[in-house]
């Protein structure tokens, strides 16, 4: 079905269960309770979820795919951010030119670094791209500051001339909307202690992120995402079979630049403002750090390592040592304070620290993220149920084939 | 004139730092053959051992003095180092107040302690795979260091001063020639050129005219007929790395009175530094230095008044447009060897 075969077409039904049903699903505990900390059901959360997720699958079209490491792509997410409050400054408040714009110019200027960086491979490529961005970031920092704002961003303001929308009503600040439906409208539902908050922000980047995914599997699947894998497995034997791969890499270069420039422009759209620090180097590592922690080269693996980073980005760093105590509060004081003490350094503003740990242990044991660790527990648990089933006999005989 | 001159002088200590983190940088790349994205790291654990020593010399108890009061007519209490009862307080000072020049004695071992830790512990387990794998992980590595820095010491910067004697300024247009005031640098920068300089002789000396250094020089050209003659490369490989993380961390104990000490402070200088790297050469020391000493001037020069009118914004990005232009124009950088990660 729409075109895609069997397994992937469930694959992005159950993402699409998964998303327009996530102020459920993030929202397990109810209000008020000790662990309502871990619901991640509000709206400014679950649009990182579903933004960073973009970013995530664009950044997997290159790096996993044709195996180009880009330590430059926040770049692109910061060109369409501010292309994206231009025309929210100059045209309209509606988010649907500002998200357009924002992906037609992250996609110009990936044409051009793309066709730079890609001259070169490996490692020079990545620091190539890295001076890219890190030239971007200083320059919206300092000299552009007319057009970037520089250290204090851009805002829409009462009086940016907005050729379409009508004049505001005095002192009413400008929102983000699609056709009237303000970005920040959300409906509340309470079911006994539970509260789930739809909101209209998080539905729009959610249906944006389903297209895009949709949009990835199709690529994954096409000739041309056959030929980025090709590029990755031996560029060398593809250009003796008489393929030019730089058609292909820079096409994927571009598709994952336009695929940041989308997330930077939905970025805009929710929380309409801007700043530079978006396209810290930094910024381009935590893509990189969401790909490989998910499953680099899978098709689910950049959400769910989106959603896990921005997940303990919001939730572990909320943890204070309060929190703890209450949690091992069964436990004898001093085993207490001793649990909470070695704890500590790994939560609230220590988050990174557990972030590095973790993504360390994916890279040196885990190098497929999270999807090959689910696979190999799901091989485990099969393997048992079928030697569990079968004869000894054909258990034994296993490990001489 | 004098402003270019200024101007120049006033590279030399970034360009020096510049030049000591690439050189640890390529000497790694060159022996082990690995892209390590945690050197910054080290540079900033350099830093902190300044931080750490100084804090230790001032390590106090204190001690109720008769001969003071305070507001209330109590008698003052006040806080007395330990290191004035066991040296007493004029010797003390002294020793406090050259803590940072001192704890280049204690970041050389903890240094090179660090590096084979690191070598042996982690990086071992990354030579045959893709260089992709080995930036991520020491990458991840270089997050780890740092937010364990960040926990013992806070996010704020560290003020590390240097000795008093070294404090104020060098006046170099006096002697060079020009008008009194007209060239200034201070002290302690000319001093870190200095030892940069220092530095980077030893190491060059050190691979040059002894017999290790040999060994690994015909072990950077080809490690498997050094390894069939017999010798345990691995080895000394291993002390390579201690050594490359001791020259990062002594530029960080160094610079720490030039940039109060904090604990991004690696990640800001790694970007450079690869930056440096590549245009010196991968693999190639002589062309590290140079490449660290050129950039940092050249990032000098570009910042003054009349070139920043001419073209807005050059100071901030020459030194990436630079290593854009050698990248695409000469691959194997000023002074790397042909054929080394040409592709």
């Amino acid at each position: 079905m729409l075109g895609l075969n069997k397994k992937d077409f469930l694959l992005l039904l159950i993402v699409t269960m998964l998303t327009m049903l996530a102020p459920f699903v993030l929202n397990p505990f109810p209000e008020g309770s000790a662990l309502a900390q871990f619901n991640a059901g509000y709206p400014d959360l679950m649009q990182r979820f579903v933004i960073f997720g973009i970013f995530a699958i664009g950044f997997n079209i290159l790096f996993g795919l044709t195996g180009y490491l880009s330590f430059g792509h926040a770049a692109f997410l910061g060109v369409g951010s501010y292309a994206a409050i231009w025309m929210m400054k100059l045209l309209t408040m509606n988010v649907i030119p500002a998200i357009i714009v924002a992906v037609v110019v992250a996609g110009l200027f990936s044409v051009v670094v793309g066709f730079i960086s890609l001259r070169r491979s490996g490692i020079y490529f990545s620091i190539l791209t890295l001076a890219f961005a890190m030239m971007s970031y200083q320059l919206a920092y300092s000299v552009l500051t007319p057009i970037t704002g520089g250290e204090t961003g851009l805002q829409p303001k009462v009086n940016d001339p907005r050729l379409l929308d009508s004049a505001l009503v005095d002192g009413a600040t400008p929102t983000a909307n699609l056709f009237g439906l303000s970005m920040r409208s959300s409906y509340e539902l309470e079911i006994g202690s539970w509260l789930f908050t739809f909101n209209a922000g998080y539905y729009v980047a959610a249906v944006v992120m389903l297209l895009s995914f949709y949009l990835a599997i199709r690529i994954f699947r096409s000739p041309f995402g056959m030929m980025l894998r090709a590029v990755k497995s031996n560029q060398n034997r593809m250009k003796y079979t008489g393929l030019n791969p730089k058609p292909y890499t820079l096409a994927a270069f571009v598709i994952s630049g336009m695929y940041a420039g989308l997330a930077g422009g939905l970025m805009v759209a929710m929380d309409s403002q801007v700043g530079p620090e978006r396209m810290f180097w930094t910024a381009s590592g935590e893509v990189v750090l969401m790909t490989i922690l998910g499953g680099v080269g899978t098709l689910i693996g950049p959400v769910l390592g989106a959603g896990a980073i921005k997940y303990m980005e919001n939730i572990i760093s909320k943890i204070n040592t309060e929190i703890l105590h209450s949690w091992f509060s069964f436990l004898p004081d001093g085993l207490e304070d001793l649990i909470v003490n070695l704890t500590y350094p790994f939560i609230g503003k220590g988050w990174h620290l557990t972030l590095g740990i973790v993504f360390m242990l994916v890279v040196i044991f885990l190098p497929g993220g999270l999807v090959e660790g689910a696979q190999r527990i799901a091989g485990l648990i099969r393997r048992k149920d079928k030697s569990g089933g079968m004869p000894p006999a054909s258990a034994k005989a296993e490990p001489a084939e | 004139m004098e402003v270019y001159i200024q101007q120049m002088v006033n590279g030399l200590d970034k360009g020096s730092a510049y030049a000591l983190i690439a050189l640890g940088l390529t000497l790694i790349f060159g022996t082990l053959g690995v892209v390590n994205f945690a050197h910054g790291a080290l540079f900033m654990i350099g830093a902190f051992c300044a931080v750490t020593l100084s804090r230790i010399l001032t390590f106090s108890h204190e001690v109720v003095d008769e001969t003071r009061t305070d507001f209330l007519g109590n008698p003052l209490k006040v806080d007395v180092p330990y290191i004035y009862d066991i040296f007493g307080e004029a010797t003390g000072s002294v020793i406090i107040d050259w803590a940072v020049p001192l704890s280049i004695l204690f970041a050389i071992p903890v240094m090179i302690a660090i590096g084979v830790i690191m070598e042996r512990g982690l990086i071992r387990h990354f030579y045959k795979r893709a260089h992709a794998d080995q930036i991520l992980v020491t990458f991840g590595l270089a997050i780890v260091l740092q937010e364990i820095i960040k926990y013992f010491y806070g996010a704020n910067p560290i003020q590390t001063p240097m000795p008093d004697a070294f404090e104020g300024v060098f006046d170099i247009g006096a002697i060079i020639g020009f008008g009194t005031g007209e060239i200034l640098y201070p002290y302690w920068r000319l001093i870190y050129f200095g030892f940069a300089m220092v530095i980077v002789a030893a190491v060059f000396a050190f691979l040059q005219f002894t017999t290790f250094g040999m060994v690994v020089r015909a072990g950077m050209a080809d490690r498997e007929t050094v390894g069939l003659l017999g010798i345990d490369i691995d080895k000394r490989f291993t002390l390579m790395f201690g050594i490359a993380a001791a020259v990062a961390g002594l530029a960080g104990v160094m610079y720490a009175p030039i940039v109060s000490p904090n604990y991004h402070m690696g990640m800001d200088f790694l970007v450079l530094s690869f930056v440096v790297v590549v245009v010196g050469g991968m693999g190639s020391l002589p062309g590290a230095v140079l490449a660290g000493f050129l950039l940092g001037i050249l990032e000098s020069l570009a910042s003054l008044q009349e070139v920043v009118a001419l073209v807005p914004g050059i100071n901030q990005v020459i030194i990436y447009l630079v290593a854009i232009i050698i990248l695409l124009t000469r691959p194997r950088g000023l002074m790397g060897r042909k054929g080394v990660m040409e592709d």
